[in-house]
């Protein structure tokens, strides 16, 4: 039997009491379930909040980004910070009022914010078209993970069953609170592994962090910065712009913020998760060291370069630390996410349906609805080909959608109707599927601009649509309604 | 707080912004290519920002926590 193999089957091990451990006590009403009862403190918050946005993707993509496409990987530590930042006036009023009107999931915030059910639907169709992608990745990135830390001794099926299990039996007994103290366990170790990693493969590799960037910059002119066009300072910018606008309007996002116990939690954390972002940082350099050790990476392959620099530097159980942390990386944020999947279709889709529906039978539909939401992301992950890559490619823009609507309802007076609402995303969804499928740029979009206006991220074009239409639409509304002889109260405005 | 949100809109402008002057590879700082070390330099001046207005920011006092908990 394989070193590494033992270190990960442990951590799986761990891992499931762990989640099981985490109900310790608690009776596990819907809402304890599904956002831990609102009763997590400043320390729980962050490492829920950044265990969510610090991934599998944190792990093999960002070292994977570096290895393969150079300076366009830095744009994935900058929006985050930003986004991190700014959090600091976003989080606390949408906290506020999930608190006040006691909401599990963010199309709920929706649905009251705006007096529709009908939106809650919408944005609960979107969020969950986003996420279901989400999950299949991030079992893919286990399956790669195990796999190759121990030599294919666990294949990536096997490893994918098993992790997917795991999740499944703690969502259901423990819901967010075995996730929490997973995240927890998950945070440390993949910090310490990853900021090692992050200085000891440059060092032994090249004698230092200046040197090895000296040697890629001699062999690769060019990688280290952004071009002149194509991956451009301009594709910076608008990349950095548009993903620090959708960093908080993920589904788990909001979830996360609802466990909160209090709105001074997302303040201090303001400060802290722009520091915990420079994790990413870290797999930067292990990217970068692996450029001249295992070169040679092409397509997919790139997000494996930090394994395979690994497996040709240290011994098997120290390969097996490496691979229980990326595992816990990709199998804690997996477990949240079916956990938000299975939230928003109870309490959202199911309770649309049946508004008089108990909340026992709510929370038992979401608990026997997560079996068959890990079944379903295993399928795809073995067998999902190309949609699955695709919609994977807009799950980002599509939750980006929701920000023109989210930052109108927090206003003082809402100036956008429900209906205005819907018609931004519904326009704003459908202009995402729309570029990346033609994979359009702006210039080919409108060819009366400039050249260099191709390199602005076309995701704005969707956005600008969006904003567009529901101004458009939310004009109309109004002056319809105004017109009417007696206005219903509280449609337009958002009850507070 | 009247200038809150300027300690988050000036480093997010200074990344946005700076990288276009910025964006070579010599000199190394810290190790780093400028560009890279440009971006690193204000993620931390920014988290350090953010920590000095949630210090002074009143609404994180002690007795702003009844308002925090949601209740009124």
């Amino acid at each position: 039997m394989n070193a590494a193999l033992v270190v990960i089957a442990a951590a799986a091990a761990m891992t499931l009491a762990l989640g099981l451990a985490g109900r310790s006590g608690q009776d596990m009403s819907f809402e304890q379930w599904a956002i831990a009862g609102r009763g997590f403190g400043g320390l729980m918050t962050f490492m829920l909040m950044a265990g969510e946005t610090y991934t599998a993707f944190t792990f093999l993509d960002a070292s994977g980004w570096a290895y393969g496409r150079g300076a366009p990987a830095y744009c994935l530590l900058a929006s985050g910070a930003i986004a991190c930042m700014f959090s600091y006036w976003l989080l606390p009023p949408i906290w506020r009022y999930a608190k006040q009107q006691r909401l599990i999931s963010q199309p709920h915030f929706f649905s009251r914010k705006y007096a529709s059910p009908g939106l809650g639907g919408l944005v609960a169709l979107v969020g969950a078209l986003a996420l279901f992608p989400s999950i299949v990745l991030q079992l893919k990135g286990l399956g790669v993970i195990v796999s190759v830390a121990t030599g294919g001794a666990l294949g990536a099926g096997p490893a994918i069953w098993i992790g997917a299990a795991t999740a499944s039996v703690y969502v259901i007994v423990s819901g967010a609170r075995g996730v929490a103290w997973n995240a927890a366990v998950k945070d440390c170790l993949i910090f310490a592994v990853v900021a090692f990693l992050g200085l000891y493969l440059p060092a032994r590799y090249y004698g230092g962090l200046g040197d090895m960037f000296r040697a890629i910059d001699v062999a690769k002119p060019d990688f280290l910065a952004f071009k002149p066009s194509g991956s451009s300072v301009l594709w910076f910018q608008s990349t950095v712009t548009l993903t620090a606008l959708g960093f908080f309007m993920w589904p788990q996002a909001f979830s996360a913020a609802f466990a909160a116990r209090d709105a001074r939690a997302f303040r201090r954390n303001a400060a802290l998760l722009p520091l915990y972002q420079l994790i990413v940082l870290f797999a930067f350099f292990c990217g970068f060291a692996a450029i001249q050790q295992v070169p040679g990476l092409a397509g997919p392959e790139i997000d494996q370069a930090l394994l395979r620099l690994s497996l040709k530097t240290f011994d098997p159980w120290f390969v097996g630390v490496i691979g229980a942390a990326g595992a816990l990386t990709a199998l804690t944020p997996a477990a949240f996410l079916i956990l938000c999947v299975t939230t928003l279709l109870a309490n959202d889709v199911l309770r649309g349906l049946y508004p008089d529906v108990a909340e026992r039978k709510v929370a038992l539909f979401a608990r026997s609805l997560t079996p068959a939401i890990a079944l379903f992301a295993v399928y795809f992950a073995l067998w999902g080909g190309r949609t699955i890559a695709a919609l994977l490619l807009m799950g980002y823009s599509f939750v980006t959608q929701l920000f023109p609507a989210t930052a109108c309802s927090l206003m003082r007076k809402n100036p956008m109707t429900k209906q205005g609402a819907a018609a931004g995303i519904v326009v704003g969804v459908a202009a995402v599927a729309y570029v990346t499928l033609t994979h359009s740029t702006f210039v080919s979009l409108m060819p009366f601009l400039p050249a260099q206006a191709a390199d602005v991220n076309v995701g704005f074009a969707a956005l600008i649509l969006n904003a567009l239409a529901a101004a458009v639409v939310s004009l109309a509304t109004r002056a319809a309604k105004r017109a009417a002889p007696a206005p219903p109260r509280g449609a337009a405005r958002p009850a507070r | 707080m009247r200038f809150a949100p300027w300690f988050a809109v000036a480093p997010a402008l200074a990344i946005l912004g700076g990288v276009a002057f910025v964006n070579r590879v010599e000199p190394l700082v810290l190790g780093m290519p400028l560009v890279l070390a440009w971006i690193v330099g204000w993620v931390a001046i920014g988290a350090g920002a953010m920590a000095v207005l949630y210090a002074r920011d009143p609404a994180n006092a002690s007795d702003a926590t009844k308002r925090d908990r949601g209740e009124r």
